[in-house]
């Protein structure tokens, strides 16, 4: 099996004594209030989803990742993780103690071991990773929304957090075991925050035409308006793998995870997750991670010839289209036929569809998949603040 | 802030050579040229295999199990 970034996982989350110990000590320590792509953040750094780190990056490493897009030690890295806070709040914590990091609500989630706390530039920070200052970009946006300040030091996980979701919750040490389990020595990764029409089971199964397994990993957290919600997704994947895969080829778990879209830089970040849980492969699809026309269509696959030490495999998928000739899903390789036969698997088409009622052809959508998501009664995100957990 | 970078010596026909193949691709120099190559060839080494205690073992076959990822 593949070795996780940077050769071992990141193991943070106490258990037994140790876990009882945080919780007493927890009642002492200074607080600072965090919220829930925080909360995530932690619980992906202390569950090993990104090995090597082990807590939130301290300025040499922020800058070295913004600059080279590179980890101090050379390693790929290409997304700052950073836990801000307000001068006010910053003021009361201490380098070199700890730190209890809660909910909201109060709820104790980690605790960090601060290590440094210092500024940043919003302008360079946004430019470098989203390659944009328009504040209509999300990433962009949640970055001028950021406090001043950023503490670093590694966490250490008190309790994971439950979510609606937990059934399909595994991190990288449940999944390399399982895919081992299974007898996968290679094994395909596909992201997704969309519901699955034939194109993907297309590329999906293209991939895994040549690898053991399938590992669908679907992201769960803040999404845009207008995405499908969560349950809406997990429920057609359910749905298309339990009708139209090998139980022993598949596998789908969820990743709890802020999309960034960031575009290029994302996807060299998403490849290095999946390697994580385990992947020896990747899909990088047309403008993966991407929002609105803010990168070319293909960056998120050109990005990749700057790391040929990620340790991954991407398998690129260009644009594909079901053609009337050939009666099959078809890319600019596999078919001659003119435009005119072919119908484009267009989500904003799929979309108004299901929201008229009506079932996708066949050729667009499994019926199957159709129907469980007309199920539900709103299947979209309505704000961008709604789907927060 | 500039990445510190170090002077290493290759003969000066192999960096004209090098020079030459890069023309018209996406590589900006010969020094990255020469970073990516070698970055390839240090990542090639053997990664170490993830071992599993004997508890860690059960405790994830159990978890896996109770969600129906396994039998």
């Amino acid at each position: 099996m593949i070795s996780p970034h940077g050769g071992r996982l990141t193991a943070r989350i106490l258990e037994g004594e140790r876990k009882a110990e945080a919780f007493e000590k927890a009642k002492f320590l200074p607080v600072l209030k965090i919220d829930d792509e925080s909360v995530s953040d932690v619980e992906n750094l202390a569950a090993g989803v990104f090995s090597p780190l082990e807590g939130f990056m301290g300025r040499a490493d922020c800058r070295s990742v913004l600059n080279q897009m590179r980890l101090q030690d050379d390693l790929p890295w290409t997304i700052p993780i950073l836990l801000d806070a307000s001068p006010e709040e910053a003021e009361t914590l201490k380098e070199g103690e700890e730190v209890l990091l809660a909910k909201e609500y109060g709820r104790p989630v980690a605790i960090l071991h601060l290590e440094e706390k210092y500024g940043y530039n919003r302008e360079e920070l946004a430019q470098k990773v989203f390659l944009t200052l328009d504040r209509a970009h999300p990433g962009v946006a949640k970055v001028f929304r950021m406090k001043s300040i950023l503490l670093a030091g590694p966490v250490d996980l008190i309790e994971m957090s439950p979510t609606p979701f937990d059934r399909y919750k595994l991190v990288p040490k449940e999944t390399r075991f399982l895919f081992k389990e299974k007898g996968w020595k290679t094994v395909v990764g596909f992201q997704t925050r969309n519901t699955p029409h034939i194109g993907h089971e297309y590329v999906q199964k293209t991939a895994l035409t040549f690898t053991d397994g399938i590992f669908v990993n679907p992201v769960i957290g803040r999404k845009k308006k207008g995405d499908f919600k969560d349950e809406v997704i997990l429920a057609s994947y359910e749905e298309l793998i339990k009708h139209y895969y090998l139980k022993e080829r598949a596998v789908m778990a969820i990743l709890q995870m802020e999309m960034r879209y960031a575009g290029p830089r994302e996807a060299i970040f998403h490849a290095i997750i999946r390697k994580n849980f385990g992947c020896s492969h990747i899909i990088i699809g047309r403008d993966h991670a991407g929002v609105g026309t803010y990168y070319p269509p293909y960056a998120a696959q050109d990005i990749f010839e700057e790391f040929p030490d990620l340790g991954i495999v991407p398998l690129f998928f260009k644009s594909f289209s079901y053609c009337k000739k050939c009666q099959s899903v078809v890319n600019e390789k596999t078919c001659p036929h003119p435009p005119a036969e072919h119908i484009q698997f267009s989500g904003t088409k799929i979309r108004d569809m299901l929201v008229k009622g009506e079932v996708p052809p066949p050729e667009l959508m499994r019926p199957e998949v159709a129907r469980v998501i007309m199920k539900f009664e709103n299947p979209f995100v309505e704000s961008d603040a709604e789907n927060e957990e | 802030m500039e990445e510190e970078t170090m002077t290493v010596s290759i003969p000066a026909s192999l960096y004209k050579k090098i020079e030459e193949a890069i023309k018209g691709t996406d590589v900006p120099s010969v020094s990255d040229y020469i970073a990516r190559v070698l970055r390839e060839k240090l990542s090639q080494g053997k990664q170490p295999e993830e071992v599993f205690t004997k508890e860690d073992e059960e405790k994830v076959k159990e978890r896996l199990k109770a969600l129906g990822y396994i039998d």
